[in-house]
């Protein structure tokens, strides 16, 4: 009896790789970084391989560590395999063409996604795989969820035999993510493909003391050709054993594969060449199409590698014409990009050998389509059928763009196309903390499971970490979906947030006839005059049948707070009929037992309290025939009159043309012109976004209020800030503007002060409502700052925030920089990021930036950091009114402080030609202005700007010089200015995947500043463990507690002798964190700092994350020091210690976080274990520091 | 001399029980407290408003995060089954401590609902316990709520355990009640098989540096013992109930004078802490010497030979006490 499964790819294949492998070395990487948490989850849950094993699954530090892990296990003879993409690929290279070159059996499964060029992708297209053709690897790629794990497990049964290794490769988010219902594979299918005789003769080629021999030898001219050559035959008899174990699983299974398969007309005339999930479009466009008159054809290529020139013969209709290839892939400068090359190569060598007759010699183009996950679609299909026709054919065209810079891109009509009547077509736009994708990944097990429909959900979210938007698609339909591109019309249309209708315009995918579902406060009465004249306008002219649900209250009455999945997939079911009303609710509970029962069974009640409450909140909303509400859609973005933007007329073009489209939703109809060549894009773009997504905000009571500073120092978003100002420019200020006389003595008297935030960019974190440590004398309960409801204090607060942009920034000369308050006084170049809620890294990058953002240069490592500080459509690095600001760059993940470092080198080389030019053209300039540059103190910020001003003198005196070494000054005159190099990235890339460059760029003894945002696992990829990660807390990867320590990294620099290290934690002590940035940056050498950065990874509620940073210093976990070498040549100590010993048990700090906590809900005895070693390392850690002040302090000399 | 004493149901060595504590998280000090004469052990509490709380902030955390980013659909590697979301681990240590100890063991339960109270009721029943302890309490902060509908509560959750289980049942109370008498009476009409006089709460204290409010707890101290003393006294004989002194109880003397007034055991559990198991054998000693000096033969001979009933002067208990004090309080 068939079993179905609805699962993603990468569900599919881990499946099939945990049952035929013994070893896993894995490394995260979107989107590949579920197939090894799968294998993870089975091995933790003893899951056995066909074997009766359970197959050993180990993290490595990077890609490239993986390959050689998975390198030496099958030297060893284990049935081994990896899982990766992209970056991962490329690090793996050097190992794959070993593990071919030594015909060594394994499959690689490959999520394909986008190579970082002059941007980085998570997305998939094949640029990655395309990359890795010339290692000796097999490759053979999938084009459906079914697929993927049917020709996983062929690859690993033809490895076997055919001993050449195997790249097995999907479309990344297409297909890894895609959930669909399929058929599984059963165990005994996988015995019966699995030759255990080939899996004997692998281990006799297995390195043993007992039989010994060498191989990975070096060798000379003389014989390494003729060696490498020795392979070939591997090469040739591939393709026909793939085949054989394509018709072996054929017979087991009844789904046939082939090396190529040729879906149309046999009389073909117009055939496209294609591999991945473009086949599945091309597909259902070809049979729309052929119903349209067209001879036409798709030939799907499964074995790209080795491409079998005989088979693709063999398949080809010799009655076509015209061939287009499609390559997802772009390679700038080649003849042509891969397949194409190969089909032309193919076509002319078949011919040569009589496989095709020499008469057959169709016209072939090539062309681009999907890169980064481009959508694709039978419209796209049918314009490259078009153009293959066309006299006027272009050759190397792209298809799903508009390039008008080279002409290159085929036009097509989306309208032209409508998907099958039959299919259910549902778009859901929700939030992403609000459950909807959770509640639509149930709906389609529970329809795959309880229904005979076929169904498929692909969703879209945003790139932000904080109120990011998430737009689900699911089908649903009696045959096998193939329509892997997005919905563009659908029959259900759900709103799960109320605000989006004023934000995105999700009526325009609803056909006519549709069902509307909105969550809305307000009833089936009162929501028609709440929503936008352009909605009430669509709803109309596409009759649409509207219904509304207060999901919010009916959630939260369920205890469930804003997590309104369970309403409205009840509401979905309700609606949409797909089942009958019972046989929906009682599946919905089922599912919910299953997914939740182990969480309590007071979780399930909550959510059956919804379920149970859904149905009779739904209404169905009767609408006029006439539209009259006031209400309008939002502007995507804002350019406020104060911004830097608005300064600059060229930006401000550039955002109105390129950044606001984005942000609308409307980058896909961006031509190729709006985009600079090189990947450049302006900074202080996220100012414009005004997201407005909190529910309530910070407000000042400014009779309380002691300007501590300390609410606008941890603020992640830079949306509290604190300004001094004279009070004379007052005037024009709205009422409801607080400003209060500025407290202390660190300000020149009549300073006025004011805290403010910027309601539009705040995301409601509450950081520095904790931190705030004036309370109201009459109700301590009250704050000089307390989180309002944002509907109260929007329209006055951003009248207060207008305003308070407009008051110029205090002179930074009379600011004590030193103090949080002074510190807090400066302008952070660092403000409205995407981050997550509460996030505990941006607050450090924020204070660098406020100190020293006008001469920093960035090197940004990949990670949450780069995320947020660099996806489009915007960027929180900003400039201040002189248009300085931070310049930041990405290199990639693994080489960060190397890029880095340079900077650094490429600075000093620019400082040092320039004044050896100085000096050079020193009577051009006047002596005294060239000795007062080149012998400038710029320790201090001030010394810095009077450097400034001789660098706008010198540039005055050389106005106009036409001499060659004044041109060059002047464009290298920057350089005399100090600059400030700040390495940036988390944990995973300084503990792990970057610690080899970490570590030389320390050693170089170059003045770098390397700051770690140590949150103690990978958090942009979904918390893996990293050597951060602390003993005992539950990771992935570490799913049974991690049984040893961190790496102590601070450590390991201190011994450097010559590296300036600090170990901060603005929440314990936020005087040390300034003290801390400011020494390393003041020190003329390496400096490394790492920065505790609580996280949503450690499973806590972010407004606690301070309080948490706090109890991690108490307990001895965090002891924060700073080692500054600079010290030693003052005859002090280097060693400062500036935390106490431990002053509360571990577990006070460490229970309060789901990470540690988990552990004790499913292996209380071995959590206890962990606890206790976990306080025995604190304590032994704790000693380690004290000594190390003893060991450090200055000897006193003898007389 | 017969040192044996029946409560709720249950025939008990000597009157001397270590009350709900940590001292029963470790098996090893269990057996020392058996082995030190306990004839009976109350566990520590079972909080169904915990085991909640726990169950819906891992749900939280878990699932708060997830599904919002397409770099990390979650965060934690969630394991196939969670082993203590519905108390296992306290229903384990029930099983462990029948298993190490032949003294009854006696379980303690603080129920929020009705479902709660009978479901954990239930669940502690099957684990093997003895005897199952009702750990009351209910602030009436309520100003609309009056104190019918607080007593009502207090017998609700008797009755809805009583029917959800056939174990014995101790209800341990605080001694707010208006009419107390009466609602011992009442409590032990719903259901109560013993009052356990009194609870104690976490009285909380005010931080003057950072001017928030600090739950903390103190040991019980020697006075305290006077007013569940009292009250043993008032209702001995009144109730069809156990009656069970705890709070105050530190010594042989105090624990001489419980049974005195009526205490069918007497329950300690600060003196255990501060001493260790060992302080339950200097008391036990201390009894039996008291008893060898007076010449009891038994603990039924002391029960309530000096309560409300059977002294000299009942208004000792009453008013009069209260006034004798005052009379001769000097300044």
């Amino acid at each position: 009896m068939k079993r179905y499964l609805t699962v993603d790819a990468n569900e599919a294949v881990a499946k099939v790789a945990h049952k035929l492998n013994e070893v896993i070395a894995i490394y995260p990487i979107t989107p590949a970084s579920p197939m090894g948490e799968w294998a993870d989850t089975y091995s933790n849950a003893r899951q056995k391989n066909i074997w009766g094993e359970v197959p050993h699954v180990i993290e490595m530090q990077s890609e490239g560590g993986a390959a050689g892990t998975v390198h030496g296990s099958l030297q060893n003879g284990a049935l081994t395999t990896t899982f990766t993409a992209s970056q991962g690929l490329l690090l793996m290279l050097p190992n794959l063409f070993k593990i071919a070159g030594e015909l060594t059996p394994t499959v690689l499964h490959v999520a394909a996604r986008t190579i970082a060029t002059h941007a980085l992708s998570i997305f998939g297209d094949h640029s990655d795989v395309m990359a890795a053709r010339s290692t000796g690897m097999a490759m053979l790629c999938s084009n459906s969820v079914q697929e993927a794990m049917d020709l996983a497990a062929i690859s690993h049964a033809a490895t076997l035999e055919a001993r050449l290794p195997f790249i097995h490769f999907f479309d990344g988010f297409r297909t890894s993510h895609e959930i669909q219902k399929i058929e599984d594979i059963s165990d005994d299918v996988l015995k019966a493909l699995i030759n255990e005789d080939l899996i004997n003769e692998h281990r006799s080629r297995s390195l043993t003391s007992d039989k010994p021999f060498i191989r990975g030898t070096a060798q000379n001219p003389d014989v390494f050709f003729q060696a490498r050559e020795a392979g070939t035959p591997y090469y040739e008899n591939t393709p026909a054993i793939v085949q054989k174990y394509m018709d072996k699983f054929a017979e087991l299974t009844g789904r046939q594969y082939n090396l190529f398969d040729y879906f149309g007309s046999d009389t073909a005339e117009d055939v496209i060449i294609l591999m991945g999930s473009g086949v599945e479009t091309a597909r259902e466009a070809a049979d729309w199409l052929k119903e349209n008159g067209y001879n036409i054809g798709v030939l799907s290529v499964r074995l790209f590698r080795p491409f079998s020139i005989e088979s693709f013969a063999k398949v080809l209709p010799l009655s076509v014409k015209r061939i287009a290839v499609l390559d997802r892939t772009k390679e700038p400068g080649a003849t042509g990009e891969p397949l194409y090359q190969d089909v032309l190569a193919a076509i002319f060598e078949s011919r040569n050998q009589e496989w095709l007759p020499t008469s057959f010699n169709p016209i072939v183009i090539g062309g681009r389509y999907g890169l980064s996950s481009k959508e694709f679609t039978p419209a796209m299909v049918k314009s490259v059928f078009d153009n293959l026709k066309s006299d006027s054919r272009k050759n190397h065209f792209t298809v799903g763009i508009n390039d008008d810079v080279s002409g290159s891109s085929l036009s097509y009509d989306e309208s032209e196309y409508n998907e099958a009547k039959e299919v259910f077509r549902g778009l859901f736009f929700g939030l992403g903390s609000d459950g909807t994708v959770s509640a639509n990944k149930n709906s389609i097990k529970i329809i795959g499971d309880s229904t005979k429909f076929y169904s498929q959900g692909y969703f879209v979210y945003d790139s932000k970490k904080s109120g990011s938007t998430t737009v689900s698609h699911l089908r649903f339909g009696p045959k096998p979906i193939q329509s892997t591109y997005l919905i563009q019309k659908a029959n259900f249309v759900a709103c799960h947030q109320f605000n989006f209708m004023q934000r995105i315009d999700m009526l325009k995918y609803a056909e006519e006839g549709a069902v509307f579902l909105l969550n809305s406060p307000f009833s089936a009465d009162e929501v028609w005059s709440k929503i936008p004249k352009f909605v009430q306008d669509e709803i109309i002219a596409k009759k649409l049948k509207f219904y509304v649900i207060d999901a919010e209250t009916v959630s939260d009455n369920a205890g469930m707070g804003r997590r309104i999945n369970t309403v409205m997939q009840t509401c979905f079911f309700a609606i949409s009929g797909i089942l009958p009303q019972e046989q929906a609710i009682e599946s919905i509970k089922k599912a919910i037992k299953k997914t939740y029962g182990k969480r309590g069974d007071v979780v399930v009640q909550q959510n059956f309290d919804a379920v149970d409450a859904s149905v009779s909140g739904l209404h169905l909303v009767n609408y006029p025939g006439s539209s009259d509400s006031d209400v309008k859609m939002r502007e995507a973005a804002t350019v406020g009159k104060q911004s830097s933007i608005a300064l600059d007329p060229e930006i401000e073009a550039f955002i109105r043309k390129v950044t606001s489209p984005i942000l609308s939703g409307n980058g896909d109809s961006l031509p190729v012109s709006a985009f600079n060549a090189d990947g450049t894009f302006p900074s202080g773009t996220s100012e414009i976004e005004k997201r407005c997504i909190a529910t309530s905000i910070p407000i000042l009571d400014p009779d309380v209020c002691i300007q501590c500073g300390k609410c606008a120092f941890v603020c992640p978003h830079a949306v509290i800030r604190l300004k001094a100002f004279d009070g004379t420019v007052l005037e024009g200020a709205p009422e409801s503007f607080n400003a209060m006389k500025a407290r202390g003595k660190d300000f020149p008297e009549g300073t006025m002060m004011t805290v403010q935030v910027s309601p539009e960019d705040c995301t409601g974190c509450e950081l520095c409502v904790e931190v705030c440590p004036a309370k109201n004398k009459t109700n301590v309960s009250q704050k000089a700052i307390n989180m309002k409801p944002i509907d109260e204090h929007l329209e006055t607060e951003k009248a207060n925030w207008e305003f308070f942009q407009s008051i110029p920034e205090f002179n930074r000369d009379l600011v004590q920089k030193s103090t949080i308050k002074g510190s807090q006084v400066l302008q952070p170049l660092f403000e409205f990021s995407g981050a997550c809620s509460g996030c505990g890294e941006t607050p450090y990058i924020k204070l660098v930036t406020q100190l020293y953002g006008d001469r920093m240069l960035v090197a940004n490592a990949t990670g949450c950091s780069s995320i947020y500080g660099g996806n489009l459509p915007t960027t929180p690095w900003t400039k201040n009114k002189d248009g300085r600001g931070p310049a930041w760059s990405n290199s990639l993940f693994e080489d960060n402080a190397e890029f880095g470092l340079g900077y650094r080198v490429a600075v000093d080389m620019k400082k040092l030609q320039a004044e050896n030019l100085v000096k050079k053209l020193a009577s051009d300039l006047g002596d005294t202005l060239a000795n007062a540059i080149l012998s400038a103190d710029q320790t201090e910020e001030t010394g810095i700007n009077e450097q400034r001003e001789r660098i706008i003198e010198l540039r005055k005196k050389l106005d106009g010089n036409s001499n060659a070494d004044a041109k060059r000054l002047v464009a290298l005159a920057d350089f005399l200015v100090k600059k400030s190099v700040w390495i940036l990235g988390g944990d995973g890339w300084a503990y792990d995947i970057g610690y080899g460059g970490l570590d030389h760029v320390m050693a170089s003894g170059r003045n770098v500043n390397i700051l770690v945002l140590d949150t103690e696992v990978y958090s942009n990829t979904g918390g893996q463990m990293s050597k951060a990660t602390p003993l005992g807390a539950v990771a992935k990867f570490a799913a049974g507690g991690k049984p040893n320590a961190k790496k102590d990294l601070a450590l390991q620099a201190v011994q450097y002798g010559n590296v300036y290290v600090a170990r901060i934690a603005m929440g314990a002590k936020d005087t040390q964190t300034l003290k801390a940035i400011m020494e390393a940056e003041a020190y003329d050498g390496p400096s490394l700092i790492i920065a505790y950065s609580h996280c949503i990874a450690h499973g806590i509620e972010m407004k606690n994350g301070l309080n948490q940073q706090k109890l991690a210093v108490d307990s001895g976990y965090w002891p924060l020091f700073r080692f500054n070498p600079a010290l030693t040549l003052e005859g002090k100590n280097p060693f400062q210690l500036d935390s106490k010993g431990p002053s509360i048990p571990f577990d006070e700090y460490a229970l309060r976080e789901t990470r540690y906590m988990m552990l004790h809900k499913f292996d209380p005895q071995h959590a206890k274990e962990l606890m206790k070693a976990a306080q025995k390392q604190v304590k032994d850690h704790w000693k380690i520091y004290e000594n190390m002040v003893q060991l450090y302090e200055p000897q006193t000399t003898e007389a | 001399m017969d040192l044996s004493t029946t409560y709720m149901g249950l025939k008990l060595k000597n009157p001397l029980v270590p009350s709900a504590s940590p001292l029963s998280t470790k098996l090893e000090t269990a057996k020392k407290l058996e082995d030190n004469g306990a004839s009976a052990i109350v566990m520590y509490s079972l909080f169904e408003e915990q085991i909640t709380r726990e169950a819906k902030a891992l749900d939280h955390t878990l699932t708060t995060y997830s599904e919002a980013y397409a770099e990390a659909l979650n965060y934690f590697p969630e394991p196939e089954e969670f082993s203590n979301i519905h108390a296992e681990e306290y229903l384990e240590q029930i099983y462990k401590l029948k298993n190490s100890l032949d003294i009854p063991v006696i379980a303690s339960l603080n129920g929020v609902s009705s479902g709660g109270w009978m479901n954990f009721a239930k669940l502690i029943q099957q684990a093997g316990a003895d005897g199952l302890e009702l750990n009351v309490y209910y602030l009436a902060t309520d100003p609309a709520m009056d104190s019918k509908q607080v007593e009502e509560n207090y017998l609700d959750d008797i009755r809805a355990v009583k029917h959800a289980t056939t174990l014995p049942i101790a209800v341990k109370v605080g001694p707010y009640f208006s009419a107390f008498a009466n609602m011992a009476v009442r409590m032990a009409a719903a259901g109560a098989d013993a009052l356990v006089l009194f609870n104690r709460f976490y009285q909380p204290d005010i931080n003057l540096s950072d001017l928030t409010v600090e739950p903390s707890l103190q040991f019980s101290s020697e006075f305290e013992k006077r007013l569940p003393m009292r009250w043993l006294a008032i209702l001995y004989g009144q109730v069809k109930a156990s009656l069970a002194a705890t709070t105050g109880v530190h010594t042989a003397d105090d624990a001489i004078k419980m049974i005195l007034c009526g205490a069918d055991v007497t329950m300690m559990a600060s003196t255990l802490l501060k001493h260790g198991p060992h302080r339950l054998q200097n008391i036990l000693d201390g009894i039996e010497q008291w008893m060898t000096d007076y010449e009891y033969e038994s603990i039924e001979q002391m029960k309530g030979s000096m309560s409300h009933q059977n002294v000299a002067e009942p208004a000792a208990y009453e008013r009069a006490n209260y006034l004798r004090i005052l009379q001769g309080y000097k300044i």
